[in-house]
Order: C-alpha cells, then sequence, then structure tokens
C-alpha cells in the first residue's frame, strides 16, 4: 500500500518560494520554502516566540514576506484582491472574538461574507451552507444560543464551522486548541482532521502539544529562527530534534511516549530501583519530585519504562530486548546496588526474561535495603 | 425575527410622526394648536400663525428630526470603530473641537464684517472635529485601553469648551448672545436654506453608510477576521472616521454641540432589537436619534415656556444615566 498520495502539481495549493518571514524589515524566518496539498495537514511546532504566527499571518495577507513569493494556486499571493482571497482561504484566529448581541448561527453566517452582495443579505444557498457548517461541527442544537454564554469547546466548535462555512481551499488555524481541555482539544483536532479529509481542505496549523501534533499531523515545519525544518512526524520527531527545537537544556521529550519529563536530580545515585513493564514510572516521578538522584535496572531497551528513566536516572542498565537478563547486566546491577543505601522493587510479576531482576531482589532483601517509597 | 424588526420599525415612525405634529402644535407663542390646524388646511389667513408654523417651527422640527438622526448615526458608527460603547462625538471631544473652530470662525466673521455662509459654517465645524479626532486616534494608537481613550477625548472636549467660553467672554458684539445661545446647543433658529443645506449634507453623507452596513459587521469581529473576510480595512477605516466627523461637524455647525444622542440612542436601539446588526441598527439609529431629538426639543421649548432650555440640558438628562447604565450592566469579561 503506498501511504504516499500522489501528489502532483495541480494538487499544490499553496506554495512559498524562498521566503524570508517577517515585520516590516525585521526577518524572523530566513528563506523558506514549503508546499501545502489538497487534503494535507501541515503543523507548525516550534517555541514560542519562533515566528508560528509570523508565517500564519504573511500567508493570511495580513504581513508582507519580507523577501520571496508565495503562491496560492500558483497565483502571487499579493496580487490577489482582498475579495477573492476570502473564498480561498480562512483563518482560525487564537485571540477571542467578542461580538455583541450575536448567535451562534450569526457568528458563523459571517463566513459567508465574501459571497453575499454590497448589502450582506444572505442568500438560500448561504443560508444552506451555514446549515451544513454547523452540522459538521454538531452545533446544530445550540446555533440559537448567544455566542457569549457558551462554552470555550462550543466556540471553537463554531469558529471552525464560521472558518469552513467561508468554503475555502486553504484553511489556517492558529493554535486552535488554546484555552481548552484535552477532551475538547481531542474533539476538535477530530473535527479538523475529518474536514481535512472530507472536504480536500488544505490545512495549516500551528500547535504546541507536540504529542497531538505528531499523530494529527501529515507534515510537520519546525519554526526555528537558524533551522527550520519540514518533513513526517516519523522524520522529524526525534529526541534530538526535540531538544534542538525548544532548546531544552533542563528536562527531556520523549518521542515515543510524547511525554515530556523535567531535569534528572543529578549526584551519585542513592536508591537503586528495580523496575520494568511501567511499574517503575511513578517511583521515578517520585524520587525526581524529591529530588532524590538514583539508579535504575534491568530494563529492555523498550521497556515501558525506560524513556523516563532514561531522562530521569543516573545511570540506567539496559538488556537487549526479547532477551533474558544476562549475568553480566546482573553483575553491573549488583555492583551500583552496592553503592546504593537503599533499593526499591516495583516489580510484582517475574517471569523467564526479567528472572535476574528477581535475583536482586533477594540480594536486597538479604542485604536489609529493601524499602518501600 | 423579522417580524420584531418591523414591529420596532414601524413603532419607531408612529411615535417620529406623533412628535412631529406635536413640535408643530405646541410651543411658546400664544398661537394655538387649532389656528396653526387652519393654517395648514387653508381655512385661515392667519399671518402670525402661518408664519410661526411655515417659518419657525416646521423648519425647527425638520432640523431637530435629521439633525438628531445624523448624530445617533454617528455615534453608531464610533463606537464600532473603537469596539467601545461610550464612544460618541460628544464624549470623544469631536462635537466640542468643532464648536471651538466654529466660534473663532463667527467671532472673526462678525468683527470682520463678513458673512458667514453655512458651508463655510460647516467646513470650519469639520476641520475642528478632525483636530481632536486625529488627537484621539494617536492616543488610540498609543493606549489600548478603552478607559483612556475616553478620558482623553472628555479632556480634549473640556479644553474646548473653555477656549470657546474664553473667546465669548472676550468678544464684544450685540450678536454674543447668539452665539452664546448656540455653543450650548439649540436648534431655535433654524430657516429653509439651512433645510436645504443639512438635508443635501445628510443625503450625501448616508448613502455611503448602507454601504457600510455589510464591512461594519465583519468589523465585529475584530480586524484580522474582517481582513480575512474580505474587507480593505484602511479604507473602510477611513470612510468610517471621514463620515462620522463629518456628521457630526454637521450637527455641530447648525445646532452646536449636542450631548448624550451619539451614546445613549444606539444603545437603546440595539436593545430594543435584540441585535447589533448594522444593516437593522443603522436606519434604527437614524429613527431613534430623530424621535430623541424631537421629544427633547420638545421638552427644552415646552417644560419652562417661554424660556427655552438649550438642548443638551436636556439630552443629557434623559441621556447620562443611559451611559451609566450601560456601564452597570456590560456583559461580563469585557473591559472599558
Amino acid at each position: 500500500m503506498n501511504l504516499n498520495q500522489d501528489q502532483d502539481q495541480n494538487q499544490i495549493k499553496l506554495q512559498a518560494q524562498h521566503v524570508n518571514f517577517g515585520y516590516g524589515k525585521k526577518i524572523i524566518l530566513e528563506n523558506l520554502s514549503f508546499e501545502l496539498h489538497a487534503g494535507e495537514i501541515l503543523t507548525l511546532i516550534g517555541a514560542n516566540g519562533a515566528g508560528k504566527s509570523t508565517i500564519l499571518k504573511t500567508i493570511a495577507k495580513q504581513l508582507r514576506p519580507v523577501a520571496g513569493v508565495i503562491y496560492l494556486n500558483q497565483e502571487n499571493l499579493q496580487n490577489i484582491p482582498e475579495k477573492a482571497l476570502a473564498r480561498e482561504l480562512s483563518v482560525f484566529l487564537t485571540q477571542k472574538i467578542d461580538p455583541e448581541l450575536m448567535t451562534c448561527e450569526d457568528v458563523v453566517a459571517s463566513g459567508r461574507y465574501p459571497y453575499t452582495g454590497r448589502l450582506g443579505i444572505l442568500s438560500d444557498r448561504d443560508r444552506e451552507k451555514i446549515r451544513e457548517s454547523l452540522e459538521l461541527v454538531h452545533a446544530s442544537e445550540f446555533r440559537h444560543a448567544a455566542f457569549h454564554r457558551i462554552s470555550d469547546g462550543q466556540r471553537q466548535r463554531i469558529m471552525l464551522a464560521r472558518a469552513v462555512c467561508q468554503e475555502p481551499e486553504v484553511l489556517l488555524l492558529d493554535e486552535p486548541t488554546s484555552f481548552l481541555d484535552l477532551k475538547h482539544k481531542l474533539e476538535l483536532l477530530a473535527l479538523i482532521q475529518k474536514l481535512t479529509r472530507e472536504k480536500q481542505l488544505a490545512v495549516m496549523l500551528s500547535l504546541h502539544e507536540l504529542d497531538l501534533a505528531q499523530k494529527i499531523s501529515d507534515r510537520i515545519l519546525c519554526v526555528s529562527g537558524d533551522s527550520c525544518r519540514i518533513g513526517t512526524p516519523e522524520e522529524i520527531f526525534t529526541d534530538q530534534n526535540i531538544r534542538e527545537l525548544y532548546q531544552i537544556r533542563s528536562g527531556s521529550y520523549s518521542v515515543l511516549t510524547g511525554s515530556p519529563e523535567l531535569a534528572r536530580p543529578e549526584g551519585k545515585p542513592e536508591i537503586f530501583v528495580i523496575g520494568g513493564a511501567g511499574s517503575g514510572i511513578p517511583v521515578y516521578h517520585q524520587l525526581q519530585r524529591k529530588q532524590i538522584p538514583f539508579a535504575t535496572g534491568v530494563l529492555h531497551m523498550h521497556d515501558l519504562d525506560y524513556p523516563s528513566a532514561n531522562a530521569l536516572a543516573m545511570q540506567v542498565i539496559t538488556e537487549q530486548d526479547f532477551e533474558p537478563i544476562s549475568d553480566l547486566k546482573i553483575n553491573q546491577a549488583l555492583q551500583i546496588m552496592q553503592t546504593c543505601s537503599s533499593v526499591i522493587c516495583t516489580v510484582k510479576q517475574f517471569g523467564s526474561m526479567n528472572a535476574g531482576n528477581q535475583i536482586l531482589l533477594k540480594k536486597a532483601i538479604e542485604t536489609k535495603r529493601l524499602t518501600e517509597i | 425575527m423579522r417580524k420584531k424588526y418591523l414591529f420596532c420599525f414601524m413603532g419607531f415612525t408612529g411615535l417620529l410622526i406623533l412628535l412631529f405634529i406635536c413640535n408643530c402644535f405646541t410651543g411658546s407663542s400664544h398661537v394655538t394648536g387649532a389656528e396653526i390646524l387652519a393654517v395648514i388646511t387653508g381655512q385661515s389667513q392667519n399671518i402670525t400663525a402661518m408664519q410661526i408654523f411655515w417659518q419657525i417651527r416646521l423648519p425647527r422640527a425638520l432640523c431637530a428630526l435629521l439633525l438628531g438622526g445624523a448624530l445617533a448615526v454617528s455615534g453608531f458608527l464610533l463606537q464600532s470603530f473603537f469596539h467601545n460603547p461610550i464612544a460618541g462625538p460628544f464624549v470623544l471631544g469631536i462635537s466640542s473641537s468643532a464648536k471651538l473652530a466654529v466660534a473663532c470662525l463667527m467671532i472673526f466673521c462678525l468683527q470682520n464684517q463678513i458673512y458667514i455662509s453655512s458651508g463655510l459654517l460647516i467646513i470650519a465645524a469639520f476641520l475642528g472635529s478632525l483636530l481632536s479626532m486625529g488627537f484621539v486616534l494617536a492616543v488610540s494608537g498609543k493606549v489600548r485601553n478603552m478607559a483612556m481613550l475616553v478620558i482623553s477625548g472628555i479632556m480634549i472636549g473640556y479644553i474646548c469648551s473653555a477656549l470657546t467660553d474664553l473667546l465669548i467672554n472676550f468678544a464684544n458684539d450685540e450678536n454674543i448672545i447668539n452665539l452664546h445661545n448656540w455653543s450650548m446647543g439649540t436648534f431655535s433658529g433654524t430657516d429653509w436654506q439651512d433645510i436645504q443645506v443639512i438635508a443635501g449634507i445628510l443625503l450625501c453623507l448616508l448613502i455611503p453608510v448602507v454601504f457600510l452596513a455589510k464591512p461594519m459587521y465583519a468589523y465585529q469581529f475584530g480586524e484580522e477576521y474582517a481582513q480575512n473576510m474580505g474587507v480593505n480595512i484602511k479604507l473602510f477605516r477611513m470612510a468610517l472616521i471621514l463620515i462620522s466627523s463629518l456628521l457630526s461637524a454637521c450637527v455641530t455647525a447648525f445646532a452646536g454641540p449636542v450631548s448624550f444622542v451619539g451614546i445613549a440612542v444606539p444603545h437603546l436601539v440595539k436593545k430594543l432589537f435584540g441585535t447589533a446588526q448594522p444593516g437593522i441598527i443603522l436606519p434604527g439609529t437614524f429613527l431613534g436619534g430623530a424621535v430623541f431629538c424631537l421629544f427633547c426639543d420638545l421638552l427644552a421649548r415646552n417644560l419652562f415656556a417661554p424660556t427655552e432650555l438649550s438642548i443638551s440640558t436636556v439630552t443629557a438628562l434623559f441621556g447620562a444615566p443611559v451611559v451609566i447604565w450601560i456601564m452597570l450592566h456590560r456583559e461580563k469579561g469585557k473591559n472599558l
């Protein structure tokens, strides 16, 4: 099966060629080129102030590119008149809007602006589109509610309906998930994904949640001053990349689990944790909170505990996947255990693969160093 | 919804007609309503009654109607522009600086015995209003805080009023009585020529306003969204500022500064119609402003007849409580 959709030329909706992004004369991002295809979600990730919003604003024609050309449907963005642009591209902005005395339906109806006449009177087709958009985001029930009285999650859905109602080919979303709790974040992103596929929209959004970005995006653009990179989530999400992108010094980010970790407690290990199969993670976090340096083992390379252990422990003794723990590793672990004042064992079950850890436990009990946290 | 709008419009029109008739039939002179009616229907040739009706009351009522509507529309445009519910030509100091400019012109012309045409008056008022508009715009570019904007507008208003009073104190002319009356705000002394000029100017200004209704709706979503909907922001803002300044300049040139109509009327109309759609509210505020000013002028003329109150005295009496009410009942989470 070919996972890459055939991306021939006429599917390219948006193209940036050697563009310098910035405000006025001040360049924030230099010589950036990328393209966006129909039915594709391109996510911008990067630290605060890296220039994600600058890119989105420039494409929305609210800023001029300092240099270079952006093409929308092979046409230079700067040459497209406002009204024509409004029919091809719609935006979803971070800032909250506060329209006076409007129902949700009124807000969505504003998406029809580029299609109505000089007096802004809605046609039957406009009304049909409004109804459709409200249905798409499952907002038909509260369409007559006052916009300022609905919840944040509902509000974001209405704003999405508004953007869709504009019947764009390109949709730009600036941090659509801010102000939302996890449930509503997932709901909104699922909607965006559905819309992208159904309507073959070309979607560009900025996200702060790396774990979500990794899952929703077809391609990812890492935005950072000196080195921007673009690629599939698999190419972009390596621990090293992410650490560089956000210039993380205190703490780390595990790509596999998508979870960030705080900085490890430094020093000579005081506690040895016998972990495995995810049982160690809560203990690692407790030790980190108490700032006690620790060592842990013996873990298989892809044990659930490993990413956290790797981020937080001073030393991790590892074994090859699917291999029983070897005597060599047991001895290494025993040596480190000797230097620790106490041992915590989080493992409840021992099998043939982690039989070695049982030896460690026995030793800990013998030397009366086994404690509970 | 549509029925409600229709009902409101019909109510306003009814009130307008009623008040218009009241304004024509009552007044401080001894002429009775019956005599006026006889003059209109042609059954009487009473010269005094005829003159009072044709030359004084009818133009004055028309003036209140037209200028009241213009003032309210001007207020509504300014509120949209600044996203501020208590913006208005009087609050932002636009009326007062127009007044100052007109007072300067009047004194200069009176002393040099130059005839003042209404066109000249309007130009002076417009220049004056642009001056304080420019100041307020400069402030609004610097501070995002809406309260500061209003405060700076009120302050410039006070400065202009003080300067006008100073000028009036030092000007020595018997016409100064008129000037003083005018500087307090009044619809009296309007003749048919004025009405022609006013009607002509308003026609020129209100036709473009009809086409501003659509971008004003988009502008409620904020500048960025409006731009994405295809609004030419620069052009739109320019049109909004120019038209609202011209409208309030026109009012000031003919009736002096009239307070609170620009704030109170749009707000009351929005509440009454239950919407803020500019397409509905713009004609609504024009009607509302006309009704409000006819009502206030009726009181100003009749309450303590033969002494006449200045129109601002009455509009403030009814308008200021509305402003207080707006501030107390603002939707939560909005800051002024």
